[in-house]
Formats: structure tokens, C-alpha cells, sequence
């Protein structure tokens, strides 16, 4: 056993140096379950020292790192244990990496989502490592009595090169525990950094590749008990009745009951989508058992019209009203094409775009849309609970525990401080698990019942839950003049139950006349936040269109891009453009570069794309060639323009991956509705992208600069879209309009 | 319910369950080996995948009762220290991002270079076809089994 010192007297680092004030250090019982990396080598300390809420350090110069936000493959776990690790200058051989859990006294943003880890961390987590170096360096100074500016540091050893004196950092752990934390700290220049910038392997993968139970579904103590719930087969319905007589009886059942995620009166969060509130729980000893009850449960539904519930929203409370009625793909369709036909709501206007088209040469008018689409993380949804009295101990996939946190503590009546939230690694999330509804569940079921129990969704379950991606429709045209320079661009778009319209990016800014509106239409389908929320849309349609006028005007899609931005970044239309047009022409120009575009053998079909969003710029080239007939991506060359790149063979790994889920979203993905019901269920009848789609080769090109790191989880993914559509269109002549794909058309 | 003596990792573990119960649930509710996951029950996904024999099976569509004396293999049971080659080659490529269905990419990988030692890139993708990554790793996924398989 090692003995956690900590100094509960003091201030946190991050509240006393960047809130001035906040609480005491309190709760360390997430403590107590700190394990290391069964493959370390490393040799634990007998002591460690708590610095401050980001890192403790072991007399033997071993330095534990928390993580603060929740992984959900993004890769935080090891990227922003680097940051601390960088400024508190040791060799990352000796950093432990543990996820710390649902802390907001101690960590200011625990959340993942928005592409933002990075980039919000960025100040406080290196402040946190340069805080501490400062802390031990302040403890060598007293200890060898020298003034503080003459100790250096070097990898975990402090130097004072006067004297010849030095001491590892565990030597001085225990001093430096007990110095004040300073108000300011110096951090490093890009040009030192030494951990920043260079690629570290996953800490967890090890763990990953021998099957350690990392995932909330193999969260388990003793006693837990198996939970899954009924839910309404179609939106629209509701609980009526359930006759459970048969399935009460079935083996190794505990009980069958009812149970609501949300008490009358409450004021629903942001994160509290949830069309289903009101369920079945079936609980039992195991999984199959549980899972055989639930198919001789007989439960009657109901449907039921308009229903208002309050939302807190930044402008108070808010009155949302849902629509009743079992709703079809096919009325979704012809309801949008009836929107889209007639003016939206204006949201920006640049010159006189009704001019523009009236003195066109050329108009060019082309509809876009994609279907829902639902997350199908690999992970189906589950949550452990353990609620007692008064006390609530939860662990599973969130990527919103503080949202999840307050809808958990009204709904149990149990004070923020009394519930414990552990995070665990997410088997994918791409925003559905910000939408924490299966937490509330458990922790209702585990009262109920009065044991831990362990809720688990089957992947029917997972899927037509609800929280899917928005279905959109988007109509663009473009006027070029009698030169084929483009004059003027309009784009109407909307969606159900929400519009996807970014009305002040590209091509926004570089056309002199510009409108652009939007419309919705309610529904009482749930969505949500799906990796790259809207531009996972507007990237496809756009860069389809962007390529077609391109054509229009006898211009080289890339020489047509960069001739907007030019224009853009030399004289912008409009003050609100939310891109800058250098960072973005620099990206195209990099995978101009490095693809050899112009330079490509017979028999290859090109298609380009480049999007702006959360904060980065990417541009793709996208390879089709044609074997056996059919078309298949060989090659994707990809240029990223995120600031500093933390750890860039799993930031390359991950715009890998948002290239092949961005293929296979838009070749694939289609959730569609027969009278309220989803039409596909599980992976058998929704297709992902297998391996043999993938491309067979991804570059992965990073622009060197010095900005402060930007999003990187979610720019990669849109762009691809629309590269694919251009390449199939160059390698079969037909152009692609609506989203799968693979329906041709 | 019924006693099974089932021969997992080298050991024989006893169960007492309903014989139609999947291979999955035995190994993760009775016997607490949770790196055989549990992705889509309906074995399309191959996040259950473990081995029978030497044979990658879906482990969700496997009833206890089918298995008798036969060998099952888990992640658990590849390695000891998780040194097998197909694993080392997995940290090599620094694979996984969620890592929620590598276990089950790496069981199949497994039995594929068991039966073929140097798989050309079709016999790749068509052994692996049926192991789905949501955050898209294929191309490390191949690039990791041609590199075990150099081994």
C-alpha cells in the first residue's frame, strides 16, 4: 500500500490561480481506486504528493497525471496529460495516467464534445505542470538556501549549477507539497516544448489489446444486478400498460416495475433529450436472463398529441412544445420539398442577390438533403448505479457528467456533493453520450431495487432510443456572369427538427451578393449533437456545389476555391465572416501539394473538398479508381491546419478515422420512419463502412504553425463527404445529391 | 438451468446456467472476462468474436451448450503479458481510439494469421469484413495484421 498525502487546507491550483476563489479540496475518496498501468515498469512510490488537483508526485520522482475529460477515443487521455507533463518538465517514462473522475471543485471543463478538449485545456493544464515545477523548485531553493531564480530543471532533476546541488523531484515532492501555490507562472515558448508536438503511444493501449475492463459496461462490484428497460417501439407512443404475469416468473428475475426519468414538474437541461420518459425496468441476475423476461413482458403503448415540457435555457425558462403523431419518412420528404419552395427566414444578405440572378449568364440550382442518422457507438449504452441513502455512486459512459450530475440530483432529491461520478473510457460517443438520460435510469432502477445494478441497452435499444442526427435540406444556387465569375449565391436550407445553416462561413464573404435563409419544421423525433453537428451536412452539399459551379465555369476546382478566398481574405463582403480565408486557402494549397494534384495517373478520379469548423481547416483529395467494375477509394490525402499539433500520430490516427466514418456516413448511413418507427434496428440492417471500403491509403499532412491548438476531433470528418461525391462523380459521371449514397441518387 | 465444465484460457470453469445462454454472457455475467464484448447480439459486428478451437466464432451466437470439451480462447487467454504478436503489432501501429472493438478485431486477426501466415490484402479484408470500428481504424487494423504477420 502507498500513502496519498494530500493538503486539504489549501486551494485547488485551478480555482485559486485562474478563478480567484472557488472550494476547498474536498472528496478524495476518487482516490482510493487510483491504479496504475499493470504494464508500467515503473516502481510505485511509498509516498506520494499531492501538488495540485491535475498531479501528484511520488517520492521516487514517479508522477501521476489526472485526466481530466472523459475518452471517448479522441485520444485526451494521453494528449493532455502531456500539456502538464511539458511544463512540469519530466521525461513522460515516468508519468502514470489516470482518469480522474467527476470533479468540478477541482477541474473546470469535464466535458467532451465540440472538438474542445485541447484547446480549453491548453491554458490550465500546462499552467497546472508549470505551477508544480514552480512549487519544486521554490522547495530546492528554501531547502539549499538559494535564491529561487538560480534552480533549474531538466527532466524530474532541479539543479542549482552554483553549488553543484541537485534532487529529483520526489525528493523535494514532499516540501514542495506544503508551498504556497503561486499566483503567476511562466510557461514555455512552442520552440522548447519536447513533449508537445512529438507522438505518444495511448496509455491505455495496452490495457485496450488484452481486454482489461476499461468500458462502463464492465463497471461491476459485488451484488449488481442486471437492468434493462422497455421502451416505446415508435415516437409518438407512450407507456399505457404492461402485463407482466409471465415474465415476472421467468428465472432469475428480481422485480418488473415502472419507472420515470423525469418528475413532473422538473425543468429539463440542454442534455435532457429523451423522447421515452416514461419506461419499463426489468431486473434480474444476468443478462440473458433478463433479456428473456423482457420478450414474454406484454406492454401496451398509446399515442398522444402536442406535449410541453420547461427547458432551462440562457434566457431562463423556456416552453417547448412537441408535436403528437407517428411520423413518416416519406411526409418528412415531401414536407421539407414544400419548405424549401418557399422564402425561409432571412438570416444574412449581402448586395442584391435578386439582382444578381436576374443579370446571371449562367444559373446554377442544385437540392441536397441526408437522412437522420443515429450514433451506434460500438458501446451500447449502459450505467452502473449504486444509489443509497441519500448517496448516489454512478460510473459509465458520459460525455456531459455535469449536466448528467444535476438531472441525476433532481431526479433522486440527492445533493450534487453527495453523488460520486466515475468516469469510464467510452467505447466510441460522437456526441450521444452527452445525452445522459441512461444514467438517470440506472440510478432510479438501483433505488427502486436497493442494489447496485448494472443497466444495459441492447443495440436495439441503442439505436431507436432516439438523439439521432437532424435530417436536413439544403438548396444552393450560384449566378456567374457572362466571364463565369460568381456573382451571387443563395442557399435556402432546413431540416427536421432543426436547420443546418451556417450562414456566415465560405463561400460567405468572398460573393458580393449573398443571401442566405433557413426554416425548420417540428417534430417529435429526438436529435442531438452528431460529430461535427451541421456541417457533417453542410460540407457535403457545399463542396458538391462548390465543384459543380466550378465546372460550370470552366475553373479547376482547387484554382476556384483559392481565387473566393483570395477575394475573402483581400476584400471580404460583409464583417461576419467566421473563417479566416488565409489558414483556409493554406490547407487546400498543402493537399494541392502534397497530392500531386494535376499529377495523377490514368485511371485515378480526383474529387477535392475543404471545410472550416470547430476552430481548424481541412482540405482532402480524394482517389477513386475503378477494379472489377466498381468504384474504390485508393488513396485520401488530407491537410489539417489545427495550431500546434499536441500528439500527432494519434491526432493522424484520428483524421484517419473521421475519413473512413465520413465515407461510410455518407455511402450508408440512413435511418428513416414508418409511422413513428424506426425502420432499422441494429448493424445487420444499418450499414456502417466495413474495412473493405476503407481507403487504402490516408496521408495525413499537419500545417506547421505556432497557434494555439484548435479542434481536432471533428474538422476531418464533413470535408470527405464532399471529396467522395466529386470523385464519384469524375470516375462515373453521375453526380450525387442525396445522402446514402448508395441509393444512386 | 444446468452445470457446464467449460474449458476457457486453459482452465476449466464451471457454470451453472440456462444452457441456451450465449457464450458472451457466460464469459462476462458468470465468469467476469469482460474483454469479449458485447456490440450488436446478432453477430455482425465482431466484438464478441473469441476463439473455438482455433476458429474465430461470434461468441453472442454461441449457446453454452454448443461448446462441450471444445478449447475457447478469449483476449484474456492470448498472452500472458499481452506480448502475442498480433497484439505487440496492435500497440506498434498505436491501433485502438475507443479500443471498444479491438478485442474482437484482434481475435479474428489472430485466427486469420493462424490459418494463413502471410494473407494478402483481399484475404484481409474479407476475414475482417464482419469486425466493424465505429472510429474507423481499418487502415491501421491492416497495416497492424501485415506487420503480425511479418513476425
Amino acid at each position: 500500500m502507498t500513502v496519498v498525502k494530500t493538503t486539504f487546507d489549501r486551494r485547488s491550483f485551478f480555482k485559486s490561480s485562474l478563478l480567484a476563489g472557488g472550494g476547498l479540496m474536498l472528496g478524495f475518496s476518487w482516490l482510493a481506486s487510483c491504479k496504475v498501468r499493470p504494464e508500467e515498469a515503473l516502481t510505485l512510490p511509498d509516498e506520494w504528493f499531492e501538488i495540485n488537483a491535475y498531479l501528484k508526485i511520488g517520492n521516487n520522482g514517479v508522477v501521476t497525471i489526472y485526466s481530466p475529460n472523459p475518452e471517448f477515443g479522441s485520444n485526451v487521455k494521453t494528449s493532455m496529460p502531456m500539456l502538464v507533463a511539458e511544463e512540469l518538465d519530466i521525461n513522460w517514462d515516468v508519468v502514470l495516467v489516470e482518469q480522474a473522475h467527476f470533479h468540478p471543485e477541482r477541474y473546470d471543463r469535464q466535458f467532451t464534445g465540440g472538438s474542445q478538449g485541447v484547446r480549453r485545456g491548453w491554458d490550465p493544464l500546462r499552467m497546472a505542470g508549470a505551477t508544480a515545477r514552480q512549487m519544486l523548485r521554490q522547495a530546492a531553493a528554501e531547502a539549499w538556501q538559494v535564491p529561487l531564480a538560480e534552480i533549474s530543471t531538466r527532466e524530474g532533476v532541479l539543479y542549482h549549477e552554483i553549488s553543484g546541488k541537485s534532487a529529483g523531484y520526489g525528493e523535494m515532492a514532499s516540501a514542495a507539497a506544503q508551498i504556497p501555490v503561486p499566483e503567476e507562472v511562466e510557461l514555455k515558448e512552442p520552440k522548447d516544448f519536447k513533449i508537445i508536438g512529438t507522438s505518444r503511444k495511448n496509455v491505455d493501449a495496452l490495457k485496450m489489446v488484452t481486454g482489461k475492463p476499461l468500458y462502463g459496461l464492465d463497471y461491476y462490484k459485488d451484488g449488481t444486478l442486471t437492468a434493462m428497460i422497455v421502451h416505446p417501439p415508435a415516437f409518438g407512443l407512450r407507456l399505457k400498460s404492461f402485463d407482466d404475469s409471465e415474465a415476472r416468473s421467468m428465472p432469475g428475475i428480481k422485480d418488473i416495475f415502472q419507472i420515470k426519468t423525469f418528475l413532473d414538474d422538473y425543468e429539463r437541461n440542454f442534455f435532457d433529450t429523451n423522447a421515452f420518459p416514461d419506461l419499463v425496468a426489468v431486473v434480474g441476475n444476468s443478462t440473458w436472463e433478463v433479456m428473456n423476461a423482457r420478450k414474454v413482458l406484454r406492454v401496451e403503448w398509446e399515442p398522444f398529441g402536442e406535449q410541453s415540457f420547461q427547458m432551462a435555457g440562457f434566457r431562463g425558462s423556456q416552453t417547448v412544445r412537441v408535436p403528437g403523431g407517428l411520423e413518416n419518412t416519406t411526409e418528412h420528404k415531401a414536407q421539407m420539398a414544400a419548405m424549401a419552395a418557399k422564402p425561409g427566414r432571412e438570416v444574412r444578405r449581402d448586395g442584391n442577390p435578386e439582382q444578381a440572378f436576374r443579370d446571371a449568364a449562367k444559373v446554377i440550382e442544385r437540392t441536397y438533403t441526408a437522412p437522420f442518422l443515429p450514433h451506434v457507438s460500438m458501446e451500447p449504452h449502459n450505467f452502473f448505479a449504486h444509489v443509497t441513502e441519500g448517496r448516489a455512486e454512478v460510473a459509465g459512459p458520459l460525455q456531459a457528467p455535469e449536466l448528467t450530475e444535476q438531472a441525476l440530483s433532481a431526479r433522486l432529491g440527492i445533493p450534487l456533493d453527495k453523488i460520486e461520478i466515475h468516469l469510464t473510457r467510452m467505447g466510441g460517443g460522437f456526441g450521444r453520450r452527452a445525452y445522459g438520460h441512461y444514467a438517470v435510469e440506472a440510478a432510479v432502477i438501483s433505488r427502486k431495487v436497493g442494489a447496485p445494478v448494472k443497466l444495459v441497452y441492447t443495440r436495439e435499444d441503442d439505436i431507436t432510443f432516439g438523439v439521432f442526427r437532424p435530417t436536413y435540406h439544403m438548396i444552393y444556387r450560384a449566378a456567374l456572369d457572362a466571364d463565369n465569375k460568381l456573382t451571387g449565391l443563395h442557399i435556402r436550407g432546413g431540416g427536421i427538427p432543426e436547420s443546418p445553416l451556417h450562414a456566415n462561413r465560405f463561400p460567405a464573404g468572398a460573393v458580393d451578393n449573398y443571401l442566405a435563409e433557413d426554416w425548420s419544421i417540428a417534430s417529435n423525433i429526438t436529435i442531438g449533437a452528431f460529430r461535427a453537428p451541421r456541417s457533417n451536412f453542410n460540407a457535403a452539399a457545399e463542396q458538391s456545389f462548390l465543384d459543380e459551379v466550378a465546372e460550370a465555369a470552366g475553373k479547376d476546382p482547387i484554382d476556384f476555391r483559392l481565387e473566393l478566398l483570395k477575394r475573402a481574405q483581400e476584400n471580404p463582403v460583409g464583417e461576419r465572416n467566421d473563417y479566416e480565408a488565409a489558414r483556409y486557402a493554406g490547407v487546400l494549397e498543402l493537399v494541392r501539394e502534397k497530392s500531386g494534384w494535376g499529377t495523377e495517373a490514368p485511371g485515378v478520379h480526383r474529387g477535392v473538398s475543404a471545410y472550416f469548423c470547430h476552430n481548424s481547416y481541412v482540405a482532402q483529395v480524394l482517389d477513386m479508381v475503378i477494379e472489377n467494375g466498381q468504384a474504390v477509394v485508393d488513396r485520401v490525402s488530407c491537410a489539417i491546419d489545427c495550431g500546434i499539433v499536441v500528439n500527432p500520430d494519434p491526432a493522424a490516427n484520428m483524421a484517419e478515422g473521421a475519413i473512413v466514418d465520413g465515407i461510410g456516413v455518407a455511402m450508408y448511413g440512413d435511418m428513416s420512419f414508418t409511422d413513428g418507427k424506426p425502420d432499422r434496428d441494429n448493424l445487420d440492417s444499418y450499414e456502417l463502412i466495413r474495412t473493405s471500403d476503407a481507403p487504402r491509403k490516408i496521408d495525413v499532412h499537419f500545417v506547421k504553425n505556432e497557434i494555439d491548438p484548435t479542434g481536432m476531433g471533428e474538422p476531418p470528418f464533413p470535408p470527405v463527404m464532399g471529396a467522395l461525391a466529386n470523385a464519384l462523380y469524375r470516375a462515373t459521371g453521375k453526380r450525387h445529391y442525396h445522402q446514402p449514397f448508395i441509393n444512386g441518387e | 438451468m444446468a452445470i457446464f465444465n467449460l474449458n476457457i484460457n486453459g482452465k476449466v470453469r464451471e457454470v451453472d446456467v440456462d444452457p441456451s445462454t450465449p457464450m458472451l454472457w457466460v464469459l462476462r455475467d458468470h465468469l467476469r472476462l469482460l474483454g469479449t464484448k458485447f456490440g450488436c447480439g446478432v453477430s455482425v459486428c465482431g466484438a464478441c468474436t473469441i476463439h473455438l478451437g482455433d476458429v474465430a466464432v461470434r461468441s453472442c451466437q454461441l449457446a453454452v451448450s454448443e461448446v462441450g470439451d471444445q478449447r475457447i480462447t478469449t483476449i484474456e487467454g492470448l498472452s500472458e503479458k499481452g506480448d502475442h504478436p498480433v497484439q505487440k503489432a496492435w500497440l506498434e501501429h498505436d491501433v485502438s481510439q475507443c479500443g471498444y472493438c479491438q478485442p474482437g478485431q484482434i481475435m479474428q486477426a489472430t485466427a486469420l494469421l493462424k490459418h494463413n501466415p502471410e494473407p494478402t490484402d483481399k484475404e484481409i479484408e474479407e476475414a475482417m469484413y464482419g469486425n466493424l470500428c465505429r472510429c474507423g481504424t481499418y487502415t491501421r487494423i491492416k497495416a497492424a495484421i501485415k506487420t503480425a504477420a511479418s513476425s
